[in-house]
């Protein structure tokens, strides 16, 4: 093992109902869709229409702007309705799935002989780039960028996160595929984090065969398994530079294509939460409705479902439809009652990274959460918390402010270029002044984009 | 608790828009909040957040202020029986004291609070947890003898002109309490310098000692620093001053609060205190040998003990809207606090209070400091390219 990046600040979020590791296989819900959505820089243009059959891995629109980067079908089955908001907007492609999937195979392709070019096409081909990432902004990746490297973090800090470890257990050759793959693409910089705690271990023994990578080992809290912070410590991004990322589950699934030459959009996701009575993982199709997996396993009825973890989720519902990328379903009571006199308990209960609580003393608990402000928005009076939670060379506050005044120029000289709002998640957490830190990040990085 | 709760949701409906009180709902808001934690749930980014809010914030101060305030309420029986020979208990001394200061803290809340109120109401923004803390920290750097009409002129200039002015809570760049205290001291000296330190109202059949003097600590020392208290009196705070300034003792006690807390930055509190050990010692070894009473001689820990140091550089340097916000401005800020208190100590003896004036400089120039600070890190990070 290499030397070990060590993470300081940070801080790891203890919750209640973490999923024990279980594994559910769950049959297909009676509608799957795909939600435009969930790719921010994709301007929809229909490929299939209504009543249309389908199979799994035909393209179902593909983006305007780059009409090469295409979104395949999870499943096969009939185009049952496009459920469009305003303007016309696209919001959903929803698909009634065949009992059996019937898949689209791509022409078979010898890994080790393809050369950079024919993997892209291949990926393009079969709408499975739309797993590669990018930094800066968090969008998919424009094939004809040449990424000075790609990443691909195996670990996940988040609250109540799955096990990647785990996860990449369950198809440990598809994993290895998928990075051979990535490797064709990464010119000789494909960068696997590993932690040195976190998650079942993963050893650079079982990644032996993949030719140009470089291991990292990174100890410490939340957010290490974060990929822009792990990129920052690694080969921070400067103006005019973009780095791609995988997520392992992508990683399984273009794993999976370059082996059985089909789109097969299985994943795993893991329940979890102190609202989920046995929380578990289960394998699911991309797509699938959330009732189909919440079914009658939540607890109480004042609930918050999250699809991600409770610092970057999206509040959800049960007839909504799994996310493309996701990983997570969380569940949280809502904190929807005043307190009396609140802010004067001694709080014994209540989680806080300042020591204001009495909290302070059990330092190792887990906690019940729930979704209550805590108290009410105010200008920055506090100063410093941030820093101690940002891992990053990057002066937060400032950053926010110059986004705040939209100063492009101080942005960029502040770091615009290395954050996400992922990256801010924490900052928003232990935020006296409740600040929607993780907004003003958007906004800034979408500025950036327009303007920059 | 339900009873609290029913009648403000049946009085709410007059607050809210279109309501016969509409005009008030800050000041409803207010009076909500500061009795439940609304149930408020988080909209967008995180869904959950940390306990903390700017109340909770603003309660941990005023704890870690405690400790000066009840040792400041004794000592100004203390002093006073002690002015006219009388033997006092503890229990009376502090009992004389609680009813001296407490109307002037009742003035200052009320007072202070009623123009935030106003400003609330006018401007139909929140009533802010600022001044929580700053109606306590105006009483505690007074001398017991203020009258109460300039107490509400002191409220009054510091929540319009140190706060309201410049938007509110956050967005003041001089700490607004020692801003009202500098403005009284300029414009009243009749009432903030001379022989007021020590409550005289006249007791029955006692007449004061021969041995009294007004003089405080700050005074003495430029005249001969040899006839200052013993060190040890000085740091539990047997002496004369502003109610909450003459111990450092208890000034120490809510440093460990707001250290432990993490309220307070500790980084400010011991570069403040470094400062005034650097500039004291160097100004030691520059003082003039045929000169031994002179002021430069004064061992550098007394600056640590005497005067109102301690107390400002706990509760007034340490706050965070006016002192420096970057790490490294946090050090240069505290130390150059520590080292122009000394200078202004020694030097100057028309104002004695130096720490008061070099903390509201350095609140000018702290934005500075941080730009200077942010500057580099920018340079720092084009160089890493």
């Amino acid at each position: 093992m290499g030397k070990v990046i060590t993470i300081k600040k940070g801080y790891t979020i203890k919750m209640d109902g973490v999923a024990p590791k279980t594994i559910t296989h769950l049959a297909l819900s009676d509608v799957v869709a795909l939600k435009p959505h969930d790719f921010p820089s994709v301007v929809p243009r229909l490929s299939v229409e209504v009543g249309q059959e389908v199979v799994a891995g035909q393209w179902l629109f593909h983006d305007k702007n780059n009409p090469k980067i295409r979104l395949p079908s999870p499943v096969s089955g009939e185009v049952i309705e496009i459920v469009r908001g305003d303007k016309r907007r696209i919001l959903e492609v929803r698909i009634i799935p065949d009992k059996i999937t019937k898949y689209a195979y791509f022409p078979e392709i010898n890994l080790p002989n393809a050369d950079r070019d024919a993997v892209i096409e291949y990926l393009l081909e079969s709408g499975c780039w739309s797993y590669i990432r990018q930094r800066p902004y968090s969008l998919i990746a424009n094939p004809d960028d040449i990424p000075k490297a790609i990443f691909v973090s195996c670990f996940d800090t988040s609250p109540l996160a799955p096990d990647l470890g785990f996860i990449i257990e369950q198809e440990r050759a598809h994993f290895q595929t998928g990075l051979e793959v990535l490797d064709k693409l990464a010119n000789g910089h494909l960068h696997i984090s590993l932690h040195t705690e976190v998650g079942e271990r993963l050893s650079e023994s079982d990644f032996r065969g993949i030719a140009n990578h470089k291991f990292h080992h990174f100890s410490g809290p939340h957010p290490a398994g974060n990929v822009g912070i792990q990129i920052h410590h690694i080969d921070p991004i400067q103006k005019g530079e973009v780095v791609w990322y995988v997520h392992p589950q992508d990683v399984i699934i273009i794993g999976r294509l370059f082996t059985e030459y089909r789109y097969r959009a299985e994943r795993i996701v893991a329940l979890a939460g102190s609202c989920v009575k046995q929380p578990q993982y289960f394998k699911v199709i991309t797509g699938q409705k959330i009732k189909s997996i919440t079914g009658n396993k939540l607890d109480s009825t004042n609930f918050r479902l999250i699809q991600g973890t409770i610092l970057t989720g999206k509040k959800t519902a049960e007839d909504d439809f799994l996310s493309f990328y996701e990983n997570q379903l969380t569940a949280i009571p809502e904190g929807d009652q005043p307190e009396f006199l609140g802010w004067l308990l001694p709080g014994f209960h209540k989680l806080s990274l300042s020591r204001t609580f009495f909290s302070w003393l059990t330092p190792n608990r887990s906690y019940n959460l729930n979704t209550n402000n805590n108290g009410e928005e105010r200008a920055f009076v506090m100063t410093g918390q941030y820093d101690k939670v940002l891992p990053m060379n990057i002066y937060p506050v400032h950053l926010l402010k110059a986004i705040l005044a939209k100063d492009l120029e101080r942005m960029e000289e502040l770091g615009i270029y290395e954050v996400s709002e992922e990256d801010f998640a924490l900052c928003e957490f232990v935020c006296t002044s409740k600040i929607d830190v993780q907004r003003i990040i958007a906004d800034g990085l979408a500025y950036v984009r327009q303007e920059g | 608790m339900k009873i609290a709760q029913k009648l403000l949701n049946s009085v709410r409906p007059h607050f809210k828009e279109g309501g016969r009180f509409e005009k008030l709902h800050p000041a409803f808001d207010a009076l909500e909040t500061f009795l439940f934690v609304p149930g408020h749930t988080t909209s967008q980014g995180v869904h959950v957040r940390d306990a903390i809010d700017l109340k909770r914030t603003m309660f941990t101060v005023i704890v870690a202020l405690v400790p000066t305030l009840f040792f400041g309420m004794w000592n100004v029986g203390y002093q006073h029986h002690l002015a006219y020979g009388m033997e006092a208990s503890l229990v009376d001394s502090f009992l004389f004291g609680f009813w001296k200061v407490l109307p002037i803290i009742i003035v200052s809340y009320a007072v202070g609070l009623g123009v935030e109120f106003i400003f609330a109401i006018v401007r139909n923004h929140q009533v802010s947890e600022g001044y929580l803390v700053t109606g306590l920290l105006i009483p505690l750097t007074m001398p017991v003898t203020i009258p109460l009409w300039m107490v509400a002129l002191g409220a009054i200039f510091c929540t319009v002109l140190g706060k309201e002015i410049f938007g509110g809570t956050g967005m003041n760049f001089m700490n607004p309490a020692l801003l009202a205290r500098a403005f009284m001291f300029f414009a009243f000296p009749a009432y903030m310098s001379g022989d007021i330190w020590t409550d005289l109202s006249p007791e029955a059949g006692h007449v004061l000692v021969d041995a009294y003097s007004g003089a405080t600590n700050l005074v003495t020392f430029d005249a001969n620093f040899t006839k200052l208290p013993s060190a040890a009196d000085m740091f539990w705070g047997f002496e004369q001053g502003s109610i909450g300034e003459t111990s450092a003792f208890a000034c120490l006690i809510g440093a460990l609060i707001l250290i432990g807390t993490g309220i307070g930055s500790w980084q400010i509190i011991v570069s403040c205190v470094v400062g005034v050990l650097v500039m004291g010692l160097f100004l030691n070894a520059l003082a003039p040998a045929d000169m031994p009473t002179h002021a430069m001689h004064t061992p550098a820990y007394y600056h640590l003990l005497m005067g109102g140091f301690a107390f400002g550089a706990v509760y007034m340097a340490t706050d965070p809207v006016s002192a420096a916000q970057t790490e490294t401005g946090k050090w240069i800020y505290g130390l150059l606090i520590g080292m122009f208190t000394v200078i202004l100590r020694v030097f100057n003896p028309a104002y004695p209070e130096g720490v008061m004036l070099s903390i509201l400089l350095m609140n000018v120039f702290a934005p500075l400091i941080d730009h200077l600070v942010v500057e580099q890190h920018i340079k720092n990070r084009k160089k890493r390219a």
